[in-house]
């Protein structure tokens, strides 16, 4: 425990030293190692590139670590008993919140989905869990953060918020309960009491150290990638070239990016950084922040999982009444800013 | 002994299939291993999240894919 302490501290004063120095670090190797010039698009997409990489990296391991300190004191079935008995509102308000923080991966989406509807949690209520759990994660907020600066990222995580709360409820008012497979009401459940672990502070650091190995040893490449691609933008494509395409006057560019965005499987490691290129170069920021939500929360491989438990006429609810709230949200961006 | 891995086939549950088989192989431990792909029985389980590990009726393991030494430790009780 004490080494491990000690190993954490040092290596928490190593990411100051490097995160608060990756500027000049960034210019000696650019300029002095190199000996590139200023001014070219070679060089500016380079330095782009060699100070973005480490810096959003550093960031991911920080915030995912502490997030995976967070989620152990979440689990689906603490979330189902706080969800039990809420009414709708309440409960899509809730759910969003809980969708944030409970550890969730896509793959369980049918699972978990099975036990809210089983344990009695509404049809809304458990939609607006499974519409915020995807769409808002830490690597997302990471991303946006690193990339955008923390206003675009609350930005991004409180309309996020809103269209999972609005969707669900929506969906629960809609009494919808019919297009759910018949199978779904029949599972019986046996009640089996799950054992809440007893878990120290230590061993849920060492979830937060497993977090970071499972979650940056996944995403690091696609950081790498969509880096280099955005680098590539920002060095070579002349300013306002994408203005005519995603800019604020091309009014149809908001729902256009939502519907190439939804079949679109990119995390959101990957897709961010060519995103924020596309701002520099004359995009909007409601279009890219519309397009980012749609690729990150409506992903086609979830929807077609969900068609598992749910037939067609619901999941196309689902997806147009989220699509619908994302294109709402491009459009007010596009107007305010 | 009978050992349900509880999954829809996602790389994890390969993992943990994996895994308990190495871990009976170190203990010499003789048993059945079942995998359960079917969400309708995997939801009566109880399970929320998978891949999940079921010894003689009983979930021990969810939404986590354990170590190979986790899963011996968490065998030596069903062992006596």
């Amino acid at each position: 425990m004490k080494t491990k302490i000690v190993s954490i501290v040092l290596s928490f004063i190593a990411w100051i030293l490097i995160y608060t120095n990756l500027e000049s670090i960034t210019d000696t190797i650019v300029y002095s190692l190199l000996q590139l010039q200023k001014g070219s698009p070679f060089t500016f997409a380079l330095h782009f590139f060699v100070f973005e990489v480490p810096k959003v990296l550093l960031l991911l391991t920080l915030i995912v670590f502490v997030v995976g300190i967070i989620r152990s004191y979440f689990s689906p079935e603490r979330t189902r008993k706080m969800l039990g008995g809420k009414k709708l509102f309440a409960g899509n308000v809730l759910a969003s919140m809980l969708g944030i923080v409970t550890p969730f991966c896509s793959c369980s989406a049918i699972p978990l989905f099975l036990g809210f509807v089983e344990s009695g949690i509404p049809l809304g209520v458990t939609f607006s869990f499974l519409i915020a759990a995807p769409m808002i994660n830490e690597v997302a907020l990471v991303m946006l953060f690193g990339l955008f600066g923390w206003q675009t990222a609350l930005l991004y995580m409180s309309t996020g918020l809103l269209i999972a709360m609005v969707s669900g409820y929506i969906i629960g008012r809609l009494k919808l309960e019919r297009f759910v497979e018949e199978w779904v009401h029949a599972v019986k459940v046996s009640p089996v009491e799950f054992v809440e672990e007893k878990i120290s502070f230590s061993s849920r650091v060492d979830l937060g150290i497993e977090a970071v190995k499972e979650i940056v040893g996944k995403v690091w490449l696609y950081v790498l990638l969509g880096i280099a691609v955005g680098a590539g933008v920002h060095g070579y494509v002349p300013e306002n070239f994408m203005a005519s395409l995603m800019g604020k006057s091309a009014w149809w560019s908001v729902p256009i990016s939502v519907l190439i965005g939804i079949p679109m499987y990119s995390n959101a490691a990957g897709i961010i950084p060519v995103v924020q290129a596309l701002l520099e170069k004359g995009a909007s920021l409601g279009t890219v922040l519309a397009f980012m939500m749609s690729v990150i929360g409506l992903s086609f491989p979830e929807t077609i999982i969900l068609k598992k438990v749910l037939k067609l006429p619901l999941i196309f609810t689902f997806v147009g009444i989220v699509g619908t709230g994302i294109i709402i949200v491009g459009y007010i961006f596009n107007i305010l800013y | 002994m009978t050992i349900k891995v509880l999954g829809p086939g996602c790389m994890n549950c390969r993992t943990l299939e994996q895994r308990t088989i190495e871990a009976l192989k170190k203990m010499n431990l003789e048993a059945s291993i079942e995998k359960v792909t079917d969400f309708q029985q995997i939801a009566s389980y109880g399970v929320l999240r998978t891949p999940g590990l079921v010894v003689e009726n009983k979930v021990l393991v969810q939404g986590r894919v354990p170590t190979v030494a986790q899963i011996q430790e968490l065998l030596t009780s069903y062992v006596a």
